[in-house]
């Protein structure tokens, strides 16, 4: 008993899929921890649907192996595999009332009429909508509609917890409240969960682990932090955030801080862990949110380390904070967002940007990232 | 506002008129004419007297057309259904490229004449036909099998020519379907045939019920099939107004029999929408 709770809910080994002659999904490898939410996230296209699908078993892989609780489900039918399903759509069947939709999956599971009754009850008290069981689901808004398909997904007590941008058909105020009210949910119940989205907020306020996936290869696997603030590649680091990518290469290592020049000219100083070497060519990343913006002639907030005086080239207030385009003298063009002050900066303005060492993070140019 | 009141009527005003002049001026005139008197001399006299509908009634003969009319449509419905709903199915599963040409290829009979298309079935099931050819050279028959001028024939008739609208109908129904409906189903522990039965089926009922009630309405006012491949004892009440109307001339009886028949289609769409929606079968079709 111990070996099987140890092993990770859901694995993929060496998973391929082809869809004649497109690769939807390539060598894939997962291991979904017991009780874990799991984020698949990618730009359109990159496989994210085709592998919850294969987990479902609504597709089956070309090549690999899909195990569940430590058990190989290739050849399972998908109603055999106890799952819980959420559509970007809802899904709810609309010919059937809203008692009918959550106890649906019970009634396939042959559950005594009364537990049905007070499952598909408490169930409707979790999503916060008890009383609604007579109503129709035209009757209910999408967000109310999606909490239905989350309390007849999580009734039935599922293995695993499936959802395709569950959040995407909403609309941006209620998205927040949803994703949350999910994130608790699966929370309090421990449910493994497997969470498709091409939202890197929605795959960085929740996840545990996010997969970063990229023409169905994966490009990177780790906590939110860990992907965010150190990503594998120049596609992590893109997709991830809004970033600035400099060319360049080591010119100097001083104590755990690498010096490098970048093509353009400009010099920094970055905090790297890695282990570099003296002309070695790099790509340097430096999110836009850890640039500081300051008068030209103020104090920099680090010193002089990594200061740069440039023009406002354009800018968007975004209520929070303020994204601004400074072109240097060199003519590079640096995306800085930094919080709004009272009276951000405007177009034409001279400026000083900085950003810490620690702040940088350089990716090895020799195994060729784009 | 004003602007607003006149333009949808200006807008509809060709096809209203062309509803008008074409439908409703000529069911004037059936309903007119159908109190007319007829001389012995075969003149039409006007006048406004129940006389036809009362020979209609008179003894069983007319009335039992009429019964076999509505059994013959009812049977029609019932084998159109179980022969239309398969292919439908099999359409809106099929992940082929080719869904487009299937569906042209449904529609491929309309492209030749009615007329031939009946007629075609006498070269497959007459006593020299296809079919009794093949049997007799095969030496399971000593003399041909007598397919042709009874009912079972008469229903071939109108099951080719009504197939393609009950497939049609069922299809675009169905096509409404969010597959992902059966998935969710799946997901939950049904079968294929179970999440067929709890969603497919129920879901794709609107457009069963527009095709069957287009297929009996379609058939109770059908004259060929009966006229062509059927007996004497296969005419439908459309071969009784075509027999009256175009074989003698008689105008004003065979006006009664389509003011009858006209009468009990109304009486059954009107029951059909009342019970089943037809408000819900366009519904489905957008
Ligand atoms: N049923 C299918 N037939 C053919 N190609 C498919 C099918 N499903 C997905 N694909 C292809 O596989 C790739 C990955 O699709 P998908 O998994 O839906 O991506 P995502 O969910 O990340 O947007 C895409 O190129 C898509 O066109
Ligand atoms: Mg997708």
């Amino acid at each position: 008993m111990e070996n099987i709770t140890s092993s990770p809910a859901v694995q993929l080994r060496g998973v391929f899929k082809r869809f004649d002659n497109v690769v939807a999904v390539e060598k894939m490898d997962l291991d979904i921890s017991e009780g874990s939410l799991m984020t698949l996230l990618g730009p359109s296209g990159c496989g994210k649907t085709t592998i919850l699908r294969m987990i479902a078993g609504l597709e089956t892989p070309t090549e690999g192996d899909i195990l569940i609780k430590g058990k190989r489900v290739n050849d399972t039918p998908i109603h055999k595999r106890n799952l819980g399903m959420i559509f970007q759509n809802y899904a709810l069947f609309p010919h059937k009332t809203i008692f009918d939709n959550v106890a649906f999956g019970l009634k396939y599971r042959h559950v005594p009429k009364s537990d049905m009754k007070n499952k598909v009850f408490k169930a409707l008290e979790m999503v916060r909508l008890p009383g609604v069981e007579n109503r129709m689901p035209s009757q209910l808004s999408g967000g109310q509609q999606q909490r239905i398909a989350l309390a007849r997904a999580i009734v039935i007590e599922p293995d695993v917890l499936l959802m395709d941008e569950p959040l995407s058909a909403l609309d941006e105020n209620l998205r927040e409240e949803m994703r949350r009210e999910i994130d608790n949910l699966q929370r309090m119940l421990g449910v493994t969960t497997v969470f498709v989205t091409h939202d890197q907020r929605e795959a960085l306020s929740m996840s545990d682990k996010i997969v970063v996936m990229k023409d169905g290869l994966k490009q990177q696997e780790g906590g939110p932090e860990e992907v965010y603030n150190y990503p594998a590649n120049h596609f992590v680091a893109d997709f991830l955030g809004h970033s600035n990518f400099f060319n360049g290469e080591v010119v100097g290592l001083e104590n755990k801080q690498v010096r490098v020049k970048a093509n353009e000219g400009n010099e920094f100083i970055v905090e790297s862990p890695g282990n570099w070497t003296v002309g070695a060519r790099i790509e340097l990343v430096i999110r836009a949110q850890k640039f500081k913006v300051f008068y030209k002639n103020q104090q920099p907030p680090e010193g002089s380390v990594n200061l740069l005086i440039g023009r406002i080239k354009d800018r968007s207030y975004m209520g929070g904070e303020v994204s601004y385009f400074v072109e240097l003298e060199t003519g590079t063009v640096i995306h800085a967002i930094d919080m709004a002050k009272l009276k951000p900066f405007r177009r034409g303005e001279d400026v000083g940007i900085q950003v810490a060492p620690r702040d940088c993070s350089l990716l090895s140019k020799t195994n060729g990232s784009a | 506002m004003q602007e607003k009141s006149w333009k949808p009527w200006a807008l509809l005003g060709p096809a209203l008129s062309a509803v008008f002049f074409l439908l409703v001026v000529p069911v004037c005139f059936i309903v007119v004419y159908s109190f007319w008197l007829r001389a012995p001399t075969g003149a039409d006299i006007p006048a406004f007297q129940f006389g036809n509908y009362a020979k209609f009634f008179a003894d069983f003969f007319y009335p039992s057309i009429l019964i076999r009319t509505i059994r013959v449509s009812l049977e029609t419905v019932a084998l159109c259904l179980i022969m239309g709903y398969i292919p439908a199915y099999f359409f809106y599963q099929s992940q082929t490229k080719f869904k487009s040409l299937l569906l042209l290829l449904i529609m491929l009979p309309f492209w030749i004449s009615f007329i031939i298309r009946t007629m075609s079935w006498i070269n497959i099931l007459g006593d020299t036909g296809l079919i009794n050819y093949f049997l007799i050279k095969a030496g399971m028959l000593s003399k041909p099998l007598g397919m042709l001028y009874n009912e079972g024939s008469v229903l071939m008739g109108l099951i080719q020519y009504l197939l393609p609208f009950m497939i049609l109908n069922i299809y675009v129904s169905l096509e409404g379907i969010d597959k992902s409906l059966i998935e969710a189903a799946r997901s939950m522990g049904c079968t294929e045939w179970q999440a067929f039965k709890e969603v497919t089926l129920p879901l794709s009922l609107p457009g069963v019920s527009a095709g069957c009630l287009l297929v009996f309405v379609l058939t109770a006012g059908t004259y060929l099939p009966p006229m062509i491949l059927g007996g004497p004892g296969n005419e439908m009440i459309a071969n009784l107004i075509f027999k009256r109307v175009i074989g003698t001339l008689d105008w004003p009886f065979g006006s009664a029999i389509s003011v009858m028949l006209l009468t009990l289609l109304v009486v059954i769409v009107w029951t059909y929408n009342r019970y089943l929606g037809i408000g819900q079968i366009f519904k489905s079709l957008q």
